[in-house]
């Protein structure tokens, strides 16, 4: 998922509270945690984050979910960094659904995405751990009769030297509740840093390699039945008739349930759900989307582009630039895409007549809450939510949907049931990376760009999920990464064309916005470079003095991939830089095209300021997978509708790029004292281009449209 | 009811003898760690070892096993080289979202099991089967060769 930084400068602060529901001028530092188990049974728990029993372990509620980004670990050493905890008596603990205390900073809403934990709560997190530190300082001068200011605090004690006296933070629990937290505690100066910056081994791996670890698909509460579904094939179509008999007569089959837009089959294990499924004879009433194709999406997107869109930003007068000499033109499309988590979507339900439980691995839990109480008819506080971890998430796991199907259908069936969805379903029903058209014009001047314009086609997801996020004609993702365009240009303008396919729920992807608009900006980069006659990187670098960091980036990633030194025939290395996420990256991708068109990965090099890098081995591992999911849509991504169905199914007609096809990848991290930026997107971003790129570089043609087409790259194709 | 050996236990259940062997795991027997991905072979995240041999559960019919012992990822650490490769695996940090990784553990193992000294083609194409979403692949080709260096 990809939010902007900031909303448009028209939204204010309050129109965004107002219009988001969310309301929440405070988060969980300031505001109490209600009475705890905890705390009843004589622990400490300061805030909505940290617990502290007697025997001083000390318990991280994670406000952020972990869906192998490594967050958990990440936002446990801010934690404990400013609480100057024993790292070895830390333990995370998923947050319940409670948006007064867990809605993310940046984001006003209980959700992870926009690659933004460690952004949104480094400030948040570092207050509320050093306010609690200052507690436990106070609780044990006071003890000792001594003044604070001559104890210092590791590793889970608090230490007098003067008179060699120590106290563990599980002694000191008691005294440390009846102070009142500081609410503006000094923070530590980076120097003084023992956790963060270290690359610690992550907290929710060693479960991950013995089957312990439980994900949301795992959960098995006593005398839960299984049910798997099948939803209209065709966005908006309804159940016409369905004959269960069959089905109903199956093996292990419990129940069939027929809703307006969907049906479930209940048995005593997936297996009989999954079967009984198969023997449902539905008919379906299509609807309005029945006629629905990929051609018709994309004809209607073109046209739409054709047209100026809202501006979302102007600098100089561009087309006073344009008037005074050649413009070139492109043109750049990315197809709709499928998140395809490995672990399918999947909600447990119990609903009573009065209460209502679930148990899902969510990016959005108080959505999730509010979706199982609506279709369990309930008021939220008799719902309750157990988040898990996430096999995967990649923004499919922003919206509710599955859980709101799991409620509805639960709320037909005896005892808790367990919904998973097929591959196929999942495949079928998501909410898809929008497709996007980009039009751009330049005109150069030598060697320089003086003119550059930009007009973005495509969904406004903002306009569905955060509607403050979308202000006169303009989405903040949608723009992303276009209207902060490093490179130095006098003279520019960014449009951004609203246009919604038909027949198709469009969501967050992993880079969402920015995937399309680092694609076609560096894409069109690379050909500008290339009539003007200058080098793909010394071209970038000309354009990137106002961006020390971003040059920084260009000129390591150069070195490291041996930029410039020869290649075999019908190889090459492109290269992209970026600002997406508040990090400054840049990438090189090396390959090969075959006679045939197959394109070889040879090796990819990313160079990385993301400012304080809090695990540096997360930071290198986040890059790693990122340019792994970006080089496989660039590979292979593409989802298409026939008759209002989508087309493909499963991993043999939308595939991933597999052990035999990944190169040699090298991160390398600069190192800096600013404040963190984003990561967990930026690979994907990153990596597509740069293959495009090395593409260009190798055959010279240049491609306009993803996914790869290979029928282009063959020795001796037109192009 | 069909009688399984499962992690070096009998086990009896009560299950049609085409249900596959990973609903027999997840849902009957309660052994989560071994996952469903996408139902056709495609992805190995449900890969367990079937006399030693890796193989996809999710189109094994449980009828057709037989004697043959069955180990799951919850008991792979009890063996020589798999634990060998759960260690590399947290040494390297491999895992980021982990869902595919019990496949992944179980492939690596049995690709030890059979060549102690694997080269890159030979993990190639023990591990092609095995999808990474989350990319972890180069990890994982380094953290085989480490585990095959333990030995």
């Amino acid at each position: 998922m990809s939010l902007a930084e900031a909303p448009p400068p028209d939204v204010s602060r309050r129109s965004l509270l107002k219009a988001g529901g969310a309301g929440l001028l405070v988060v969980g530092l300031v505001a109490p945690l209600a009475a705890s188990a905890l705390q009843d049974a004589g622990g400490y728990a300061p805030n909505a984050f940290i617990r502290i029993d007697r025997q001083g372990d000390v318990t991280l509620v994670m406000p952020q979910v972990e869906m192998g980004q490594g967050t958990y670990t990440s936002i446990s050493m801010i934690l404990a960094e400013e609480l100057d905890a024993d790292w070895a008596k830390v333990r995370t603990e998923h947050a319940p659904a409670d948006e007064a205390h867990y809605a993310n900073p940046m984001l006003q809403m209980q959700a992870t995405g926009n690659s933004n934990s460690v952004r949104a709560w480094w400030k948040p997190l570092r207050t509320a751990a050093a306010a609690t530190r200052a507690c436990l300082v106070q609780a044990a001068a006071q003890g000792w009769g001594v003044p604070t200011g001559q104890c210092r605090t590791e590793s889970g004690a608090v230490i007098h030297d003067a008179s060699a006296r120590k106290a563990a933070y599980g002694d000191l629990v008691g005294r440390a509740a009846q102070i009142t937290p500081p609410t503006d505690p000094p923070l530590k100066d980076p120097k003084d840093f023992r956790l963060i910056g270290r690359p610690l081994k992550r907290l929710d791996t060693p479960d991950k390699t013995n089957g312990r670890a439980q994900y949301g698909i795992d959960v098995l509460p006593p005398g839960v039945k299984f049910a798997t579904l099948m939803q209209s094939p065709v966005l908006g179509g309804k159940v016409a008739h369905v004959d269960d008999t069959n089905a109903k007569a199956a093996p292990g089959v419990r129940q069939v349930v027929v809703l307006d837009d969907l049906v479930a089959v209940v048995g005593d294990h997936m297996w009989a759900a999954k079967r009984g499924l198969e023997m449902l004879d539905v008919t379906w009433a299509d609807g309005p989307n029945g006629a629905v194709s990929s051609g018709q999406i994309w004809s209607q997107l073109r046209a739409a582009a054709e047209h100026p869109g809202a501006v979302a930003k102007q600098v100089g007068d561009v087309d006073h630039a344009f008037a005074s000499g050649d413009v070139v033109a492109a043109d750049f499309e990315m197809p709709l895409l499928a998140h395809a988590t490995m672990e399918p979507l999947n909600c447990t339900v119990h609903v009573t007549p009065a209460s209502a439980e679930a148990w899902i691995g969510t990016q959005v839990m108080e959505r999730v809450h509010a979706a199982v109480a609506k279709a369990a008819g309930l008021p939220e506080a008799q719902v309750d939510v157990h988040n898990h971890l996430l096999g995967g998430g990649f923004g499919r796991k922003l919206e509710p949907d599955m859980a709101y199907a799991a409620a509805r259908i639960a709320k037909q069936v005896d005892g808790p049931v367990k919904v998973v969805w097929t591959r196929e379903e999942d495949m079928r029903h998501d909410y898809y990376r929008p497709a996007y058209r980009d039009l751009l014009w330049a005109r150069l001047d030598g060697d320089r760009i003086v003119g550059w314009k930009h007009r973005i086609s495509g969904s406004a997801v903002m306009a569905r999920f955060a509607p403050p996020l979308f202000a006169k004609g303009v989405d903040a993702d949608g723009v992303d990464s276009a209207q902060d365009i490093p490179y130095d240009i006098e003279n520019k303008r960014i449009e951004f064309n609203r246009v919604e396919p038909p027949g198709v729920n469009t969501g967050f992807w992993r880079g969402v916005g920015p995937n399309n608009n680092v694609f076609a900006i560096e894409s069109f980069i690379d050909e500008l470079a290339r009539k003007a006659g200058q080098d793909p990187v010394a071209f970038r670098r000309a354009h990137l003095t106002g961006s020390p960091r971003h040059r920084a980036a260009l000129d390591l990633v150069a070195e490291k991939a041996n930029w410039g030194a020869p290649l075999p025939p019908r190889c090459g290395r492109g290269v992209s830089v970026q600002p997406s996420f508040a990090s400054y990256i840049a990438t090189v991708v090396e390959c090969e095209v075959d006679e045939a068109g197959e394109v070889k990965l040879r090796r990819v090099t990313s160079a990385v300021d993301t400012g304080i890098a809090v695990n540096p081995d997360t930071i290198i591992a986040q890059l790693q997978g990122g340019l792994v999911f970006g080089l496989t849509a660039a590979l292979y991504g593409e989802i298409t509708l026939e008759k209002g169905r989508v087309q493909q199914s499963n991993f043999h007609d939308y595939r991933m790029l597999r052990m035999d096809q990944v190169p040699p990848i090298e991160v390398h991290l600069i190192k800096s004292g600013e404040a963190p930026g984003g990561i967990g997107e930026t690979g994907t971003t990153a990596s597509i281009p740069a293959l495009r790129n090395a593409i260009y570089a190798a055959t010279g043609v240049a491609l306009r449209r993803m996914p790869i087409d290979r029928s282009l790259l063959a020795k001796g194709a037109r192009t | 009811m069909i009688t399984l050996t499962i992690n070096n236990e009998a086990q009896t259940v009560d299950a049609p003898p085409d249900m596959p062997l990973l609903w027999v795991l997840r849902d009957l027997l309660g052994l989560t760690g071994t996952k469903f991905g996408c139902g056709i072979a495609q992805c190995g995240a449900c890969t367990v070892h079937i006399a030693g041999r890796p193989v996809r559960s999710c189109l094994l019919a449980v009828g057709s096993i037989g004697q043959r012992p069955i180990t799951t990822i919850e008991a792979i650490g009890a063996t020589r080289n798999g634990a060998r490769v759960q260690k590399a695996w947290l040494d390297a940090e491999v895992i980021q979202c982990g869902y595919c990784q019990s496949g992944q553990i179980m492939s690596a193992t049995a690709l030890l099991d059979q060549i102690a000294q694997p080269d890159d083609a030979d993990i190639d194409a023990a591990m092609a089967g095995n999808i990474c979403r989350c990319g972890t692949y180069v990890r994982i080709r380094q953290a085989i060769k480490n585990a095959a260096a333990m030995a």
